[in-house]
């Protein structure tokens, strides 16, 4: 026989003031299932909690209900205290008379009528709750890190170094990212490359990281601690064991027409190529839209040529599955393509280009060898202007968000300038300069006084190609009020950080959300900037939100943090709220198992007849399963009808 | 058939964004009628027609389902079954007298608790519109 305990909570006065705490109390002690009823201040704290731990010990109840804040707040704090009694933990019930009455009903006459009504509900609902065993599952002490840039090396070797198994899979041939195509960095402007490169290196000898370029990830089943993971290995037509990475098939490769995304497509490569000087690995890719041999059957030079014997011209893509247990994303971000802004050009000017562009082009590594010569007509640029904010900031043309980064990559861009043309002029056009970070803004002065460069605030209107091969920059200096133009030899736009163009497909594999712009959510943005909505999936760098190298990577160890809290369980605890059939009701008819999202219900024998089980591993208690059985068969825990339909009906 | 008093909603919530929303409705103090009545779902793909129906035949003068937006469910696919499941509900509705705006079926994220706080208010002005006018099985016959 059902005895259950009421405690009313007054959470100070966010309950009390609006519903009369005593009255609920007072009407709802006379219902017949009631045992015990009482009211407090603050159930949460721990003087309330240990009213419901005395009322279970000297009044016999064994059903408890708690009327306080929102279940998604405080019901674990009272399922322990249910459990330090020895109560199952699953027999407590909450009504929500704060977020779904006090806080949102004007007239207290009503909000205290309401509680009644909802407390009610819950008291008659709490009976019907059956005691629940919690499901323990093994962990997979192994890790996913999806994408090679700075945040995903930094998060798989801290992971690694905490003794764990990596799994780093990379799309590209090349693990190193966007900073492995950064010249100098903010704010200190030492050589990317060379902090970068030895990370590369570390990540790719550590024992405890596998690194898998050239890989996607296709599918993702099962849950936090049993993930399965498929990953497809694209075809590279080149024996990755066999190739030793001298680098003599990209020399003779005849096709030389390939955009070398590397340096921002500023000039072309051959079409078998290592994709730049310091890739780890150093192995070599065709493109197989570029490549003869692939095409058309002819050429086969780099076949012939290879010494190891490495070219596989038949190579297909390969799938494999691998068993992890948390996922760690670090997909990072893309640049945009200015080309919406027909104003300046839609990229049509040939010297006017965007940050990363800029950024191969005094790159020692770039395609002009380290000296800056403008892409027409190899002249160096002798006056530059730098326009922000495009992309970013500009909800008409392309994003409301500002990209974070472009203020401060700027101010070094402006620097490198100066360095490489010390009587060269340059500009920025700009509407606020945002340097929040430590020594950042002490950065964006020295830009200012030692450099000479000229910050003009304002949006720039348009840009126009003169006869002369120059760029008329028209813009304003709202500081002095005035309409200015600036006749310059390059024009360099700080393009907006966008979303990778696959972000929102990898997050449906991935069971997270992303906002309206594209980035990954986060489970909270102040208080959970690491986890998302799916147990086990951590997020970090630049695919949450536009970043810097320094909050990437501070994002990656949080993240490494996070899985080597997780490994170090043993043993995963699963609610048991999962779904069930009863195999004397079930007609066998599967329907379940087609809108089972998890392949969770699979066919079994039972007796003479053929009858749907779920596997309770799998199930994650969506409930999907109970709404289409037609027999009524399948009972989910902690939602089962009764559950459901009492809720309903004691409403009066 | 005239209701006179505020009309009553039953409002079907998922556990992941819907009911979350309801809760920073409730946090940012955005105040909605009274008499609406929630219920949590671990999916709005749990919502069997027949939870609809049996809040009708209880004197509920509104239902009201949500889940998280298309392509956000926690469960992937749940939302779409429910989708569809609504559908063909709205249209038994119909069939057994009940106006088919009488259940509103509507995404709600967790970040959108002003916008739960306004189709509840928006929910109650249409039911109070469209009380007297449903012509064929009065609902109370229903009951019976």
């Amino acid at each position: 026989m059902a005895k259950v305990g009421v405690f009313v909570c007054h959470c100070g006065v966010n309950i009390a003031a609006k519903v009369d705490v005593k009255k609920v109390v007072d009407t709802l002690k006379d219902m017949p299932e009631v045992g015990f009823a009482q009211e407090y201040k603050f159930m949460c704290s721990s003087p309330g909690q240990e009213l419901i731990r005395k009322a279970i010990k000297d009044n016999n109840i064994n059903r408890v209900v708690v009327a306080a804040c929102s279940p998604r707040m405080h019901l674990p704090t009272f399922q322990k205290a249910l459990a330090s009694e020895g109560l199952n933990p699953y027999l407590v019930s909450m009504a929500n008379i704060r977020e779904q009455c006090s806080w949102v009903t004007d007239d207290p006459a009503e909000a205290t009528q309401k509680a009644i009504d909802l407390v009610a509900r819950q008291i008659k609902r709490v009976v019907h709750q059956d005691p629940l065993d919690e499901i323990y599952v093994p962990m997979t002490k192994t890790a996913l890190v999806i994408g090679g840039g700075i945040a995903g090396i930094q998060a798989a070797l801290d992971i690694a170094d905490g003794n764990r198994k990596v799994i780093l899979v990379e799309k590209s041939p090349s693990i190193g990212g966007r900073m492995a195509q950064l010249d100098e960095t903010f704010p200190t402007l030492d050589c990317s490359q060379c902090i970068l490169t030895p990370k590369m290196v570390e990540a790719a000898q550590h024992p405890n990281i596998e690194i898998r370029v050239n890989s996607e990830v296709k599918k993702v089943d099962g849950y936090v601690g049993n993930f399965e993971v498929t990953i497809e290995k694209k075809a590279t037509y080149v024996d990755a064991q066999k190739c030793i990475g001298c680098g003599i098939c990209q020399e003779k490769c005849p096709v030389k027409t390939v955009p070398d995304d590397f340096n921002a497509g500023l000039n072309t490569r051959a079409a078998i190529a290592i994709p730049f000087p310091q890739a780890v690995p150093a192995i070599p890719v065709i493109e197989a839209d570029y490549c003869k041999k692939l095409i058309e059957n002819k050429c086969g030079v780099c076949a012939k040529i290879c010494p190891a014997e490495a070219v596989v011209y038949d190579d297909t893509p390969k799938q494999e599955t691998v068993n992890v247990g948390a996922i760690v994303v670090a997909t990072g971000y893309r640049e945009m393509d200015p080309a919406v802004y027909t104003e300046y050009g839609g990229m049509k000017y040939p010297d006017v280009i965007t940050g990363m562009q800029f950024e191969r082009l005094i790159s020692s590594t770039g395609p002009t060898g380290g000296e800056l010569k403008r892409p027409s007509d190899g002249k160096i640029p002798k006056t530059v202007v730098f326009v922000q904010c495009v992309g970013s900031r500009d909800e008409s043309k392309a994003h409301a968000y500002c990209s974070g980064i472009c203020c401060m990559y700027t101010a070094k861009h402006t620097m490198l300038y100066k360095h490489h043309v010390p009587d060269g002029q340059a500009y920025v056009s700009y509407i606020d300069v945002r340097a929040p970070g430590k020594t950042y803004e002490e950065f964006v002065r020295r830009a200012i006084e030692e450099e000479d460069v000229r910050y003009l605030r304002g949006r720039v209107a348009k840009i126009r190609r003169l006869q002369n091969g120059q760029y008329r920059v028209y813009t304003e200096d709202t500081l002095v009020g005035r309409a200015v133009h600036i006749d310059a030899d390059m024009v360099v736009l700080a393009s907006a950080v966008e979303p990778q163009k696959d972000a929102v497909g990898l997050a449906q594999i991935l069971g997270i959300a992303c906002d309206a712009d594209g980035f990954y959510t986060e489970a909270h943005p102040k208080l959970k900037p690491i986890e998302t909505a799916s147990a086990g999936v951590f997020l970090a760098g630049a695919c949450q939100g536009p970043k810097d190298i320094p909050a990437s990577v501070q994002q990656g160890s949080a993240a490494a943090s996070k899985v080597l809290a997780l490994f170090a369980k043993d043993t995963m605890v699963k609610s048991p709220q999962i779904a069930a059939v009863d195999p004397t009701a079930c007609t066998g008819c599967l329907t379940c198992s087609y809108v089972c999202h998890y392949s969770a219900i699979e066919e079994k024998e039972f007796g003479k007849r053929r009858v749907a089980e779920i596997i309770p591993g799998k199930c994650q208690g969506c409930g999907a399963c109970v709404a289409t059985c037609k027999g009524k068969a399948i009972t989910l825990a902690g939602f089962s009808d009764d559950e459901i339909y009492e809720e309903i009906v004691s409403c009066r | 058939m005239q209701i006179e008093k505020e009309p009553k909603i039953l409002a079907i919530l998922c556990k992941w964004c819907s009911y979350a929303g309801a809760d920073l409705a409730g946090t940012s103090r955005f105040a909605y009628p009274a008499n609406v009545r929630i219920v949590q779902v671990p999916c709005s793909g749990r919502v069997d027609p027949i939870m609809i129906f049996k809040a009708f035949v209880e004197g509920y003068d509104g239902v009201m389902v949500s889940g998280c937006h298309p392509g956000d469910c926690h469960y992937t696919t749940g939302n779409y079954h429910a989708r569809r499941r609504i559908a063909v509900a709205r249209r038994l509705l119909e069939f057994v007298g009940v106006h088919p705006d009488r259940m509103h079926f509507t995404w709600i994220s967790a970040a959108e608790g002003k916008k739960f706080a306004e189709v509840c208010s928006r929910f109650t002005d249409k039911l109070k519109n469209l009380s007297g006018t449903e012509k064929t099985l009065a609902r109370k016959e229903l009951a019976t």
